[in-house]
């Protein structure tokens, strides 16, 4: 019960001073938000170039052509021993048979000159095109493995995946995700240290409270809990805004694009999901900050 | 019965200046001293030795048998809620009302409403303010804003009120009221300790006097023994 009545006096203690020092907390608050909106950004951005990169990388294809004089069971049998190589997805869209016949059907409703042209091949054996397995792989790191050993495979003729393109890319994205994270980590750092020190300032003014507090017979604990709550608040409060501002920014970003950037090129991510947990990470940062600021600076003060 | 026992306590600060020198003293249960002595004898050292504010460099320090000096500063807060200190500044928390400064040095305790809003209130009551419970320090005077110190320094009860310069921001005749309510306190049993260089004050009010001079007792007064000679 005592503690109790102890703990509810902090809080209301706490929340009292956030607005008696209005200015001071307003101080906090502001760098809070500033700060918060920035790593905000930074989340967004990175959310997006995962989903981006891990997009293009879903969509990276072998495409395995066979020999041209090719019989139509030794085509479909290749579909199976390509699904039983290591390494290659086991969806039904993960093997798909691009058989020349259609092929041959699809580029002659799509133009008049193929169509005059293809008319002259009308059957299997006298048709000029090739067919093909169209294959996606499980992880995109070992491709050069799984394209030689769909290459190994009898009737197999060559196997396509942009050789050297395709690890480029791997490549670069690695480096531009490692980058967004560094970038978001050293933002959260360098917004945990800002705002600690402004919480610092907040509380070097009220040396004298903290002085009447020890001389009246308060203990270390009794003096820090107001502080850390009070922290607590100006974190909660200082994320407020920047959780408004990511909210209805990327939403608007996101419709005004219509979830597209570059044509069709970049998909940004679906705003809801996004939000609510890039809200949670801003209110959590904020609160563990100003935690962290507002305990440290009355560290300081009960060093006698 | 000896409340506050002091044995050849010395004062040494870190910048090479001896503050007190090989002081002896006790005071009884319910006395009412007054400290006094010119600037730089070692009066204020000496009180905050009382508190704990300072260690002293060697010697005892006795408060009701415990050797203030050996506590760590961590546990301070335990002997600080046996005295109440008055200082000539006042600290007040400036925006938090006349009840609420008092209040506060309760409410750490984790007392209940009721019982905290009682003794508020009989304190004020003892200092004259119980009309002003719910103005700022800033819309009191300064002998005001002085019984507010006083009131909050008593409100739990403290065995001893030690008092550092209480009357030196205020003028002769507020002076006068802030002893006389000291007086009112220590009647009610409370030992009080007065730091001051006013001596005509001290000349008026009978009480037992030390005189300090270079951190060292210069002369002792029993009570009424002191003579207010003018400057």
């Amino acid at each position: 019960m005592k503690v109790f009545r102890i703990l509810s006096r902090n809080i209301r203690d706490s929340f009292k001073s956030v607005f008696r020092n209005f200015s001071l907390s307003a101080a906090s608050i502001s760098c809070i938000s500033i700060t918060l909106v920035v790593v905000s950004i930074a989340l967004l951005l990175s959310v997006n170039v995962n989903s981006f990169t891990s997009k293009v990388e879903s969509d990276v294809t072998i495409v395995v052509f066979l020999d041209k004089d090719i019989s139509e069971d030794r085509m479909y049998e290749i579909g199976d021993e390509i699904k039983q190589i290591a390494n290659v997805g086991q969806d039904k869209s993960d093997v798909v048979l691009n058989d020349k016949m259609k092929i041959r059907k699809e580029m002659m409703d799509s133009s008049d000159t193929y169509k005059s042209v293809l008319d002259n091949y009308p059957d299997r054996a006298t048709n000029p095109l090739q067919d093909a397995y169209h294959v996606k792989v499980v992880d995109i790191e070992k491709m050069g493995i799984t394209a030689k050993a769909l290459e190994r495979i009898d009737g197999v003729e060559s196997v396509k995946y942009g050789e050297g393109m395709v690890e480029r890319l791997i490549n670069i994205f690695d480096v531009v995700r490692k980058v967004t994270y560094i970038v978001v980590i050293a933002l959260i750092i360098v917004t945990a240290f800002l705002i600690s020190n402004t919480i610092k300032i907040t509380i070097f003014s009220r040396k004298r409270e903290i002085d009447i507090m020890r001389l009246v017979g308060a203990s270390n604990i009794n003096i820090k809990i107001p502080f850390i709550f009070e922290g607590l608040f100006l974190g909660i409060m200082g994320s407020i805004i920047p959780i408004i501002i990511t909210t209805y920014g990327y939403s608007a970003i996101y419709s005004y694009f219509d979830g597209q950037l570059f044509g069709n090129i970049i998909h940004l991510v679906k705003p809801n999901s996004t939000i609510f947990n890039i809200s949670g990470i801003l209110i959590i940062i904020g609160m563990t900050v100003g935690m962290f600021g507002s305990w440290r600076a009355v560290r300081k003060h009960l060093k006698i | 019965m000896e409340l506050i026992t002091i044995r050849n306590a010395s004062k040494t600060y870190k910048t090479g200046v001896t503050a007190i020198h090989d002081l002896d003293l006790s005071i009884k249960k319910g006395e009412f001293v007054f400290i006094i002595g010119s600037t730089g004898c070692g009066k204020s050292t000496l009180i905050k030795m009382l508190y704990r504010e300072e260690k002293p460099t060697s010697g005892q320090i006795y408060i009701g048998g415990i050797d203030v000096a050996k506590i760590k500063n961590r546990k301070v807060y335990k002997i600080r809620r046996k005295l109440g200190v008055v200082f000539q500044d006042f600290k007040l928390l400036p925006k938090s009302t006349v009840y609420e400064n008092v209040a506060f040095a309760l409410e750490i305790f984790g007392l209940p409403t009721e019982e905290i809003h009682n003794k508020v209130v009989k304190v004020l009551e003892l200092v004259g303010l119980k009309n002003k419970a719910k103005q700022y320090p800033h819309q009191l005077s300064g002998g005001e804003q002085q019984r507010v110190a006083i009131a909050r320094a008593i409100v739990n009860g403290p065995k001893i009120l030690i008092c550092d310069e209480p009357t030196g921001n205020l003028d002769e005749k507020t002076s006068l009221e802030i002893m006389n309510v000291l007086q009112a306190i220590n009647k009610l049993g409370t030992t009080v300790i007065v730091v001051t260089h006013d001596t005509e004050i001290v000349g008026k009010l009978k009480n037992r006097v030390i005189e300090l001079d270079q951190g060292r007792i210069l002369k002792e007064y029993e009570e009424g023994a002191f003579v207010y000679e003018g400057v």
